[in-house]
């Protein structure tokens, strides 16, 4: 598979804040907690951390970028980054339609 | 005091922004992401390395209620995260109400037991939990060697403790060993112990640090060892937790897994049982007290504008070490080691691998500073301040057979404890 694909498979794709995250801000950007592995993850910048708190409300990553102001020619970096915290489970493929419950318990604070 | 070096500078300038993790954490961040927590200084043994000199309960213990206002603070600054000890913090009566306040208040516990209340009922409820990591003591991998430092019948309390967790099926329990002269040759022994056991093996230092401080000359690793243990380190990967504990040994080869940084009052601190903040749970001294919960207005305020912190927070010259060729990955190794030994504390660690911490130790002029707070019970259990006369054999061929497979991404582990294992650097 080419990156080109992948990069564009991720730009495209439709994502959100996994449940059991939660995002702490910090001067740099944000630390991340997934209450189910117990990893921290570090967002060592700020725009990074807005686009992943936007992802939840656009319908793909693109429009997370751009909403966040990120210039075009860096949303290659930008989505190597999405699909590590992808990888992490930090951020997940959002279900289409039919959503799950609102009543979750999984995220914290 | 030496760590004054410059002027404060808090607040991070745009300027900065390409700046490394690790200088990120020296500057301190918004909420500590390794908070040790001492619920209680009273313990039912009597452990010769104690590293808070527990024994008695102090009467200033902080109540139930005062506890849940931690907790109530921790989770609005997004401590996600604490590693609760003692003294043993199961002997409590509140102890279990407060995991279970602490779980259904987003923040997750680790504590450290040597296994007294681990019943089998305790094992089974404790698997059921989630955001729960339980982490048992043990120095010795077997019950001669446990039992000298830890006293009689400890080694067995560990045992059935982990035995418990096991047949509950708690998975992935810590079975915790300060290394010591004594111990260094089980490392083997005790990854058996942990792997039987499903469970995770984590060395920390013997840090000359409340009792620490009577035991340490002559329990501490030799420099011949440091290099055994420093290699078998290397071998064992990631497989095995270190709290960051060993980067003073860095100076042997590559670095190890790790920060490589003395996170003490930047990204480390301890809370004690009467809720004085110390800057890491090695450092229970005057000296290095930022403040208290109940009287200086919350774990925030002590958090964000002790003045201690704020002075830690500066970046630190590296004195008589900063020509040294290991500084980068030693840093002059821990300042509790350094303090609690009376040496200098911008100078080499007294366990530097190039053996100038044995220099420093020899000079007739050191003193070592005398404890601030002891708990230790008066009537010591027959034998505690024996010297340990035990003397093991030694195994020259201590292969470790486990080949460690190349981590992905390093863990970022603050130095006295490791909630970081399986850190990724995200861009
Ligand atoms: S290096 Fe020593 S003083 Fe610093 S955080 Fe670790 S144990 Fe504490
Ligand atoms: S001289 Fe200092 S920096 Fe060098 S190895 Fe010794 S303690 Fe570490």
């Amino acid at each position: 598979m080419s990156t080109d694909t992948l990069e564009d498979q991720t730009l495209d794709a439709a994502w959100e804040l996994s449940r059991s995250v939660a995002l702490r801000p910090e001067s740099f950007g944000a630390l991340a907690y997934h209450f189910g592995n117990r990893r921290l993850i570090f967002l060592k910048r700020r725009e990074l951390v807005e686009v992943v708190r936007g992802l939840g409300d656009a319908p793909d990553a693109r429009t997370a970028l751009r909403r966040a102001g990120v210039p075009a020619e860096q949303w290659a970096s930008f989505a190597a980054a999405l699909r590590g915290l992808a990888d992490a489970d930090v951020i997940r493929p959002r279900q289409p339609a039919a959503e799950q419950p609102a009543g979750e318990q999984g995220e914290p604070g | 005091m030496t760590l004054l070096t410059e002027p404060a500078s808090t607040g991070l300038a745009a300027t900065e922004r390409a700046m490394p993790l690790v200088a990120r954490f020296e500057r301190g961040l918004a909420a500590p992401i390794c908070l040790t927590w001492e619920l209680t200084y009273a313990c039912n043994l009597s452990c010769v390395h104690c590293l808070s000199a527990s024994g008695r309960r102090d009467p200033r213990e902080l109540s139930t209620e005062q506890c849940e206002s931690i907790i109530d603070e921790l989770q609005a600054m997004q401590v996600f995260y604490v590693n609760v000890g003692g003294g043993e913090p199961t002997v409590r009566p509140d102890f279990w109400h407060l995991l279970e306040y602490a779980v259904n208040h987003q923040v997750g516990v680790k504590f450290s037991t040597n296994g007294v209340r681990i019943d089998a009922a305790r094992a089974r409820y404790l698997a059921s939990t989630d955001y729960v990591d339980v982490q048992v003591s043990l120095d010795g991998a077997t019950a001669a060697v446990n039992d000298q430092v830890r006293g009689e019948g400890s080694y067995a309390m560990a045992l059935r403790a982990l035995d418990n967790l096991t047949t509950a099926g708690f998975r992935d329990a810590k079975i915790s060993v300060v290394v010591t002269r004594h111990n260094v040759d089980q490392l083997d022994e005790f990854k058996r112990i942990a792997d039987d056991h499903g469970a995770t093996l984590r060395l920390t230092r013997l840090r000359p640090s409340g009792r620490g401080a009577d035991v340490w000359d002559e329990l501490h690793p030799t420099h011949d060892q440091q290099r055994d243990l420093y290699e078998w380190l290397v071998r064992a990967g990631e497989k095995v937790l270190t709290g960051d504990s060993f980067f003073h040994l860095a100076g042997f080869g590559e670095k190890l897994p790790g920060l490589n940084l003395c996170g003490a009052g930047r990204v480390v601190c301890l809370i004690d049982p009467v809720g004085d903040v110390y800057a890491c749970p090695f450092t229970i001294h005057e000296t290095f007290r930022a403040g208290n919960i109940v009287t200086d207005g919350g774990f925030a305020q002590v958090w964000r504008t002790s003045e201690l912190f704020g002075r830690l927070r500066e970046p630190q010259g590296g004195g008589a070490c900063s020509a040294c060729q290991h500084y980068d990955v030693c840093r002059g190794g821990c300042m509790a080691a350094k303090f609690f030994t009376g040496l200098p504390l911008d100078g080499p660690d007294p366990e530097c691998v190039q053996g100038y911490g044995q220099a420093a130790l020899a000079d007739p002029q050191r003193t070592v500073p005398a404890l601030s707070l002891d708990h230790s019970h008066r009537r010591e259990p027959a034998g505690r301040r024996e010297p340990v006369l035990l003397q093991l054999g030694t195994r020259p061929d201590a292969a470790t057979p486990a080949a460690p497979a190349a981590p992905a991404a390093p863990p970022v582990s603050a130095c006295a404890e490791n909630p970081l294992a399986g850190f990724t650097p995200a861009r």
